[in-house]
């Protein structure tokens, strides 16, 4: 790729050195204001919903759209008791369905990636092929039949039929052979064989402390993608005690269509509802190997 | 790379095993979560229902083999075409728009002396921290005439307040809630291959008076080329599936018709009108044209990011 870089032609002669000197004390202040007004165009919609959040029911379409009100409480509290406090439990399960899916993915997609890097055996290419092709079947192709798969076993409507289907993530592999193959040196594996380890010991103590950076990547994507994920959901529940917070919500704004007053409960049920995974985002921040998805790493 | 499975000889039978018992959690999942579904979709796609007599009693509506009879209905059905032409209007929109910003701001934050550049990236990227839905339920109501800062504005400046919620402007609106989700992680993910791109090579460019648009435009994104046709079929892929966003909209407005994308109908086919055999063909059909939109795109993918691993 460096071979690149040396065909490019450039502009002869250099510019006079005082010219440059001063370029380099400047600052780039077109580039620093297009990149302000995407990070304004980005933040608009974050900071309407944290001062709607403070809006009674009736001055959020009479009120200035970002001039705040004095009834964050009384909404809080208003969303806190709707359905006998089921916010709450939507919350709590788009946490399970995001926490526990998240984490056997991860495990799935190490234990492939891991394999699929380290070992040759006949049909390897093969698998991984067939293994990776699901990236490209689009998500209604999958729910419909999925739910009526589901239905015929009994499985409809439980949390099964929403974490069963979030556990395989062919990215997720991909991502995992990349790392397996950057990470874990061929040496290290063939003396822990040479020391008489089995296989499954190799992976567990071994390859997966050398692969957790690389996992972490993998969990932090399928969670957000389990946690942002409203069609599976959607599908596959009836029942308001399962619904994730993502289709709480839809339901809670679908209703407002008759009952305004509840666009205020669902104003801040947004808010609230953001809060985790931005959360999550800025502690998790330095651990997300990004290079990844570019397929940058280097071995 | 190879050398770690030599020892296998050694091992014996046993252990020629390990690496399809390793994979068996994969493949099993694969088996009855992607490709059993999408088996039983092509099988529904080929059957129909039959009422015999009034269709009242319990054996009077019998399941049969259909033939390619629910494909012809489907390839015939405007509606179905309608939506088609809508989400190829929608890609060609969204995707030159998101990727283009995307990668503008990746190589202006990979520029030097930008000032606010770590607020900046991070305002950028925190959208992708929010679910499609709750994206859509925002701008939705940012869309309201009531509650848009835009109708404000307008009335300062005596022109009539802007609804981007009727009529032809919808189609635009939903678009922008796709660029305002989709911009920051992929610029992330440019500016990332931007970041592993040694500094040397831009140093003697610079040296030589190259300006940092030249930069940029004969160095920098010949060597993006990779990372922008990874994040194209990414998007591409998401593009074709659009649901959410025009379904939680409808929710504010009546300008989105149920079945506005192909998924959309595909849904209402299933689900309101109990019609899973047209729906299971239709699925089929979109599944199909996915797989050959992107399939090119993705062997090239492949090839770059394991060009190198020993096979």
């Amino acid at each position: 790729m460096t071979a690149l870089a040396t065909s490019v032609p450039v502009t002869d002669g250099a510019a006079p050195a005082p010219d440059r000197r001063r370029n380099r004390r400047r600052s780039a202040w077109l580039p620093t204001a297009l990149l302000l007004i995407g990070a304004v165009y980005c933040l608009l919609p974050l900071a309407w919903v944290v001062a709607a959040s403070t809006k009674s029911g009736s001055s959020l379409f009479t009120t200035f759209t970002f001039a705040p009100g004095g009834d964050l409480l009384a909404n809080f509290g208003e969303l806190s008791s709707y359905g006998g406090g089921v916010y709450w439990k939507w919350l709590i399960n788009s946490l399970i369905f995001a926490g526990v899916g998240g984490l056997l993915s991860a495990f799935v997609s190490g234990l492939s990636g891991y394999t699929l890097a380290k070992f040759r055996f006949p049909g390897r290419d093969a698998i991984f092929n067939v293994l990776l092709a699901g990236v490209l079947v689009p998500g209604v192709t999958l729910a419909i039949p999925q739910y009526l798969l589901l239905a015929k076993v009994g499985l409809t409507d439980t949390y099964w039929s929403v974490l069963l289907p979030s556990i395989l993530s062919p990215y997720g592999i991909y991502l995992a052979r990349i790392y397996a193959a950057a990470a874990v040196p061929d040496t290290v594996i063939e003396a822990a064989r040479t020391d008489g380890a089995t296989e499954g010991r190799i992976f567990g103590r071994v390859a997966l402390p050398m692969m957790l950076p690389g996992l972490v990547t993998v969990f932090l994507f399928q969670f957000v993608a389990i946690w942002n994920n409203f069609l599976l959901p959607f599908v596959m529940l009836s029942d308001d005690d399962k619904f994730p917070v993502t289709v709480g919500l839809f339901t809670l704004l679908n209703q407002g269509q008759t009952v305004p007053a509840l666009y205020s409960v669902v104003i801040i049920g947004v808010l609230i509802s953001i809060v985790p995974l931005i959360a999550l985002f800025l502690t998790l921040q330095r651990y997300w190997r990004l290079d990844l998805v570019s397929g940058a790493v280097k071995g | 790379m190879s050398s770690a499975t030599t020892g296998r000889s050694r091992r014996g039978a046993a252990s020629r095993g390990v690496p399809y018992l390793f994979l068996a959690p994969a493949i099993v999942l694969f088996l009855l979560f992607l490709l059993l579904p999408v088996g039983y979709a092509v099988y529904l796609s080929l059957r129909k229902v039959k009422v015999s007599g009034l269709g009242l009693g319990r054996n009077s509506r019998t399941e049969i083999f259909a033939g390619l009879e629910n494909y012809r209905t489907a390839l015939s059905d405007p509606e179905l075409w309608g939506s088609a032409g809508r989400v190829v209007a929608y890609g060609l929109t969204l995707l030159p728009i998101m990727l283009g910003l995307a990668l503008l701001f990746a190589l202006l934050l990979d520029r030097p002396r930008v000032r606010l550049a770590r607020f900046s990236r991070l305002a950028i990227f925190l959208p992708y921290a929010v679910p499609g839905l709750i994206a859509s339920m925002l701008w939705g109501f940012l869309y309201l005439p009531a509650v848009s800062p835009f109708t404000d504005l307008a009335g300062w400046l005596g022109l009539p307040a802007p609804d981007p919620l009727t009529g032809g402007s919808v189609f635009f609106a939903i678009v922008n809630i796709a660029v305002w989700g989709g911009v920051g992680f992929n610029m992330i993910v440019l500016f990332t291959s931007l970041r592993a791109i040694p500094a040397e090579i831009y140093e003697s460019a610079r040296l030589d008076g190259c300006t940092e648009f030249q930069l940029a435009v004969r160095i920098k994104i010949p060597l993006l080329l990779p990372s922008l046709i990874m994040t194209t079929v990414f998007s591409l892929i998401a593009t074709l599936q659009v649901f959410t966003e025009p379904l939680t909209v409808r929710s504010l407005t009546n300008s989105i018709s149920s079945t506005w994308t192909p998924l959309m109908k595909i849904y209402r086919d299933a689900f309101a009108q109990n019609d899973i055999y047209s729906a299971a063909a239709s699925s089929v059909l979109i599944a199909g044209v996915t797989l050959v939109v992107s399939f090119g795109f993705l062997r090239l993918v492949q090839r770059q990011a394991f060009g190198g691993e020993n096979r």
